[in-house]
Protein backbone atom coordinates (compact mmCIF):
# COMPACT_ATOMS: atom_id res chain seq x y z
CA UNK A 1 0.00 0.00 0.00
CA UNK A 2 1.75 3.29 -1.19
CA UNK A 3 0.78 6.38 1.06
CA UNK A 4 3.80 9.45 1.16
CA UNK A 5 3.18 12.08 3.71
CA UNK A 6 4.78 14.92 4.56
CA UNK A 7 4.39 17.89 7.23
CA UNK A 8 3.01 20.95 4.77
CA UNK A 9 3.17 23.67 7.98
CA UNK A 10 -0.01 21.95 10.40
CA UNK A 11 -1.23 20.19 8.07
CA UNK A 12 -0.48 16.13 7.22
CA UNK A 13 -0.47 15.52 3.76
CA UNK A 14 -0.61 11.68 2.81
CA UNK A 15 -0.63 11.03 -0.84
CA UNK A 16 -1.93 7.71 -2.14
CA UNK A 17 -0.01 6.29 -4.39
CA UNK A 18 -1.62 3.44 -5.88
CA UNK A 19 -4.25 3.54 -9.26
CA UNK A 20 -7.26 1.39 -6.71
CA UNK A 21 -8.68 1.82 -3.41
CA UNK A 22 -11.18 -1.10 -3.73
CA UNK A 23 -12.22 -4.57 -1.62
CA UNK A 24 -8.44 -6.65 -2.32
CA UNK A 25 -6.77 -3.43 -0.71
CA UNK A 26 -9.43 -1.74 1.56
CA UNK A 27 -7.93 -3.34 4.89
CA UNK A 28 -4.07 -2.84 4.16
CA UNK A 29 -5.08 1.08 2.93
CA UNK A 30 -6.96 1.47 6.45
CA UNK A 31 -3.84 0.21 8.30
CA UNK A 32 -1.37 1.82 6.32
CA UNK A 33 -3.85 5.45 7.02
CA UNK A 34 -3.49 4.47 10.64
CA UNK A 35 -0.01 4.06 10.72
CA UNK A 36 1.03 7.30 8.77
CA UNK A 37 -1.43 9.73 10.37
CA UNK A 38 -0.38 8.82 13.93
CA UNK A 39 1.70 12.38 13.71
CA UNK A 40 -0.04 14.61 16.07
CA UNK A 41 -0.97 17.46 13.29
CA UNK A 42 -4.88 18.74 13.39
CA UNK A 43 -5.36 18.66 9.87
CA UNK A 44 -4.49 15.83 8.05
CA UNK A 45 -5.32 16.20 3.81
CA UNK A 46 -5.36 12.86 1.79
CA UNK A 47 -4.68 13.37 -1.75
CA UNK A 48 -6.38 10.82 -3.91
CA UNK A 49 -5.22 12.63 -7.41
CA UNK A 50 -3.72 9.11 -8.08
CA UNK A 51 -6.53 7.03 -7.11
CA UNK A 52 -8.77 6.39 -10.35
CA UNK A 53 -11.38 3.77 -8.79
CA UNK A 54 -12.75 3.34 -5.18
CA UNK A 55 -15.42 0.88 -4.33
CA UNK A 56 -17.83 1.04 -1.19
CA UNK A 57 -14.67 -0.62 0.38
CA UNK A 58 -12.67 1.74 -0.48
CA UNK A 59 -14.94 4.52 0.94
CA UNK A 60 -15.48 2.29 4.08
CA UNK A 61 -11.84 2.75 4.55
CA UNK A 62 -11.54 6.34 4.18
CA UNK A 63 -14.33 6.98 6.51
CA UNK A 64 -13.10 4.64 9.23
CA UNK A 65 -9.80 6.34 8.77
CA UNK A 66 -12.07 9.91 9.46
CA UNK A 67 -13.18 8.49 12.75
CA UNK A 68 -10.25 6.99 13.48
CA UNK A 69 -8.28 10.39 13.94
CA UNK A 70 -12.06 12.47 14.74
CA UNK A 71 -12.15 14.20 17.12
CA UNK A 72 -9.06 15.40 17.58
CA UNK A 73 -8.26 15.74 14.22
CA UNK A 74 -9.79 16.38 10.87
CA UNK A 75 -9.93 14.18 7.57
CA UNK A 76 -10.17 16.63 4.72
CA UNK A 77 -9.89 15.16 0.92
CA UNK A 78 -8.18 16.71 -1.77
CA UNK A 79 -8.32 15.87 -5.83
CA UNK A 80 -11.22 13.15 -6.26
CA UNK A 81 -11.09 12.15 -9.86
CA UNK A 82 -14.33 11.85 -11.58
CA UNK A 83 -14.86 7.97 -10.77
CA UNK A 84 -13.95 8.41 -7.18
CA UNK A 85 -16.19 11.56 -6.85
CA UNK A 86 -19.58 9.68 -8.58
CA UNK A 87 -18.62 7.38 -5.47
CA UNK A 88 -18.69 10.23 -2.70
CA UNK A 89 -21.71 12.04 -4.55
CA UNK A 90 -24.42 8.84 -4.80
CA UNK A 91 -23.52 8.06 -1.45
CA UNK A 92 -23.43 11.84 -0.21
CA UNK A 93 -20.50 10.84 1.82
CA UNK A 94 -19.63 14.30 -0.26
CA UNK A 95 -21.44 16.71 2.50
CA UNK A 96 -19.56 14.43 4.98
CA UNK A 97 -16.26 15.44 3.96
CA UNK A 98 -14.05 19.22 3.18
CA UNK A 99 -13.44 18.14 -0.23
CA UNK A 100 -10.81 20.64 -2.16
CA UNK A 101 -10.79 20.40 -5.51
CA UNK A 102 -7.06 19.91 -5.90
CA UNK A 103 -3.97 19.80 -2.81
CA UNK A 104 -3.11 23.21 -3.59
CA UNK A 105 -6.51 24.49 -2.96
CA UNK A 106 -6.54 22.58 0.23
CA UNK A 107 -3.24 23.73 1.41
CA UNK A 108 -4.10 27.52 0.68
CA UNK A 109 -7.97 26.84 2.34
CA UNK A 110 -7.44 27.39 6.36
CA UNK A 111 -9.78 25.56 8.34
CA UNK A 112 -12.79 27.01 9.46
CA UNK B 1 -31.91 -14.97 -24.07
CA UNK B 2 -28.73 -16.22 -22.84
CA UNK B 3 -25.76 -14.89 -24.00
CA UNK B 4 -24.39 -17.83 -25.81
CA UNK B 5 -28.36 -17.20 -27.55
CA UNK B 6 -27.25 -13.48 -28.30
CA UNK B 7 -23.92 -14.94 -29.96
CA UNK B 8 -25.62 -17.02 -31.84
CA UNK B 9 -27.99 -14.19 -32.62
CA UNK B 10 -24.72 -12.54 -34.04
CA UNK B 11 -24.35 -9.95 -31.32
CA UNK B 12 -21.07 -8.85 -29.95
CA UNK B 13 -20.61 -11.27 -26.87
CA UNK B 14 -17.66 -11.85 -24.10
CA UNK B 15 -17.51 -14.22 -21.23
CA UNK B 16 -15.25 -14.25 -18.67
CA UNK B 17 -14.75 -17.04 -15.70
CA UNK B 18 -13.32 -15.50 -12.31
CA UNK B 19 -12.02 -17.03 -9.08
CA UNK B 20 -14.46 -16.11 -6.18
CA UNK B 21 -11.88 -13.83 -4.74
CA UNK B 22 -11.29 -9.73 -4.05
CA UNK B 23 -7.79 -10.07 -5.86
CA UNK B 24 -9.66 -12.07 -8.81
CA UNK B 25 -11.96 -9.23 -9.21
CA UNK B 26 -9.50 -6.97 -9.32
CA UNK B 27 -7.46 -8.31 -11.98
CA UNK B 28 -10.65 -9.56 -13.67
CA UNK B 29 -11.72 -5.91 -14.24
CA UNK B 30 -8.54 -4.75 -15.08
CA UNK B 31 -8.37 -7.64 -17.92
CA UNK B 32 -11.95 -7.36 -19.13
CA UNK B 33 -11.41 -3.19 -19.16
CA UNK B 34 -8.82 -3.54 -21.73
CA UNK B 35 -10.92 -5.61 -24.45
CA UNK B 36 -13.96 -4.78 -26.34
CA UNK B 37 -17.11 -4.01 -25.38
CA UNK B 38 -15.76 -2.78 -22.33
CA UNK B 39 -12.52 -0.89 -24.01
CA UNK B 40 -14.91 0.85 -26.36
CA UNK B 41 -16.59 3.09 -23.55
CA UNK B 42 -16.88 6.19 -22.86
CA UNK B 43 -14.80 7.56 -19.58
CA UNK B 44 -18.41 8.28 -17.59
CA UNK B 45 -19.96 5.00 -19.01
CA UNK B 46 -15.98 3.28 -17.85
CA UNK B 47 -16.36 4.53 -14.58
CA UNK B 48 -19.80 3.60 -14.03
CA UNK B 49 -19.42 0.34 -15.20
CA UNK B 50 -16.36 -0.45 -13.32
CA UNK B 51 -18.40 1.00 -10.15
CA UNK B 52 -21.40 -1.62 -10.60
CA UNK B 53 -19.24 -4.79 -11.61
CA UNK B 54 -16.96 -4.32 -8.91
CA UNK B 55 -19.72 -3.97 -6.49
CA UNK B 56 -21.79 -6.91 -8.21
CA UNK B 57 -18.81 -9.00 -8.06
CA UNK B 58 -17.51 -8.17 -4.32
CA UNK B 59 -20.66 -9.20 -2.84
CA UNK B 60 -20.77 -12.25 -4.69
CA UNK B 61 -17.34 -12.50 -3.33
CA UNK B 62 -17.98 -11.90 0.37
CA UNK B 63 -21.71 -12.89 0.90
CA UNK B 64 -22.56 -15.53 -1.46
CA UNK B 65 -19.24 -17.71 -1.30
CA UNK B 66 -17.63 -15.84 2.21
CA UNK B 67 -14.59 -17.96 2.91
CA UNK B 68 -15.38 -20.87 1.01
CA UNK B 69 -14.50 -19.77 -2.78
CA UNK B 70 -16.21 -20.54 -6.34
CA UNK B 71 -16.29 -19.62 -9.71
CA UNK B 72 -18.12 -16.62 -11.13
CA UNK B 73 -19.20 -16.25 -14.44
CA UNK B 74 -19.80 -13.15 -16.00
CA UNK B 75 -21.14 -11.89 -19.70
CA UNK B 76 -21.13 -8.65 -21.11
CA UNK B 77 -23.38 -8.41 -24.80
CA UNK B 78 -23.60 -4.48 -26.44
CA UNK B 79 -27.05 -4.02 -26.90
CA UNK B 80 -29.22 -1.04 -28.46
CA UNK B 81 -29.63 0.47 -25.10
CA UNK B 82 -26.51 -0.33 -23.19
CA UNK B 83 -24.20 -2.96 -22.07
CA UNK B 84 -26.56 -6.22 -21.21
CA UNK B 85 -24.51 -8.15 -17.89
CA UNK B 86 -24.86 -11.44 -16.66
CA UNK B 87 -23.36 -12.39 -13.69
CA UNK B 88 -23.98 -16.07 -11.98
CA UNK B 89 -22.21 -17.67 -9.08
CA UNK B 90 -22.87 -21.13 -7.09
CA UNK B 91 -22.80 -19.72 -3.65
CA UNK B 92 -25.74 -18.96 -1.10
CA UNK B 93 -28.45 -17.43 -2.82
CA UNK B 94 -30.08 -13.84 -1.94
CA UNK B 95 -31.20 -13.55 1.33
CA UNK B 96 -35.59 -14.02 1.16
CA UNK B 97 -34.99 -14.81 -2.29
CA UNK B 98 -34.17 -11.34 -3.89
CA UNK B 99 -31.65 -8.57 -4.51
CA UNK B 100 -30.95 -6.32 -1.18
CA UNK B 101 -33.27 -2.74 -1.51
CA UNK B 102 -29.39 -0.76 -1.51
CA UNK B 103 -31.25 2.04 1.20
CA UNK B 104 -28.65 3.90 1.70
CA UNK B 105 -26.93 4.47 5.00
CA UNK B 106 -27.35 8.29 6.56
CA UNK B 107 -24.78 9.96 5.72
CA UNK B 108 -24.63 11.34 9.20
CA UNK B 109 -23.95 8.19 10.90
CA UNK B 110 -20.74 7.70 8.72
CA UNK B 111 -21.71 3.77 8.39
CA UNK B 112 -17.76 1.99 7.13
CA UNK B 113 -20.67 -0.25 4.93
CA UNK B 114 -24.06 -0.76 3.23
CA UNK B 115 -23.23 1.65 0.47
CA UNK B 116 -22.74 -1.30 -2.36
CA UNK B 117 -26.47 -2.05 -3.44
CA UNK B 118 -26.96 1.70 -3.10
CA UNK B 119 -24.73 2.31 -5.80
CA UNK B 120 -25.67 -0.74 -7.96
CA UNK B 121 -28.96 0.51 -7.72
CA UNK B 122 -28.68 3.78 -8.91
CA UNK B 123 -26.18 2.99 -11.69
CA UNK B 124 -27.92 -0.09 -12.98
CA UNK B 125 -30.93 -0.48 -15.06
CA UNK B 126 -33.43 -3.56 -15.41
CA UNK B 127 -31.98 -5.26 -12.66
CA UNK B 128 -33.10 -8.75 -12.52
CA UNK B 129 -32.19 -12.15 -10.20
CA UNK B 130 -33.07 -15.51 -10.05
CA UNK B 131 -31.73 -18.45 -8.44
CA UNK B 132 -32.14 -21.88 -10.52
CA UNK B 133 -30.61 -24.95 -9.74
CA UNK B 134 -28.15 -23.82 -7.33
CA UNK B 135 -27.19 -20.90 -9.78
CA UNK B 136 -27.61 -17.32 -8.68
CA UNK B 137 -28.32 -15.32 -11.58
CA UNK B 138 -27.95 -11.34 -11.22
CA UNK B 139 -28.92 -9.55 -14.44
CA UNK B 140 -28.58 -5.43 -15.66
CA UNK B 141 -28.07 -3.19 -18.35
CA UNK B 142 -25.19 -0.42 -18.23
CA UNK B 143 -26.23 3.04 -20.00
CA UNK B 144 -23.44 3.51 -22.38
CA UNK B 145 -23.90 7.66 -21.65
CA UNK B 146 -23.13 9.18 -18.74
Amino acid sequence: MALKSEIRGDVLVIRAEQARIDAAGAIRFKEAMRDVAATPVPRVILDLSQVSFLDSSGLGAVVAVMKHLAPARRLELAGLTPTVEKVFRLTRMDSVFTIHPSLDQGLGHVGE
Amino acid sequence: MSANDRQAAGATGVCYCLDGSAVAVREGLSHMFDAPPLSGLSATARGTAEIVLAEVLNNIVEHAYGDDGGTIRLCLALGDEGLLCRIEDRGMPMPQGKLPPGTPPDPASAAEGGYGWHLIRVLARNLGYCRVAGVNCITFLLPLEG
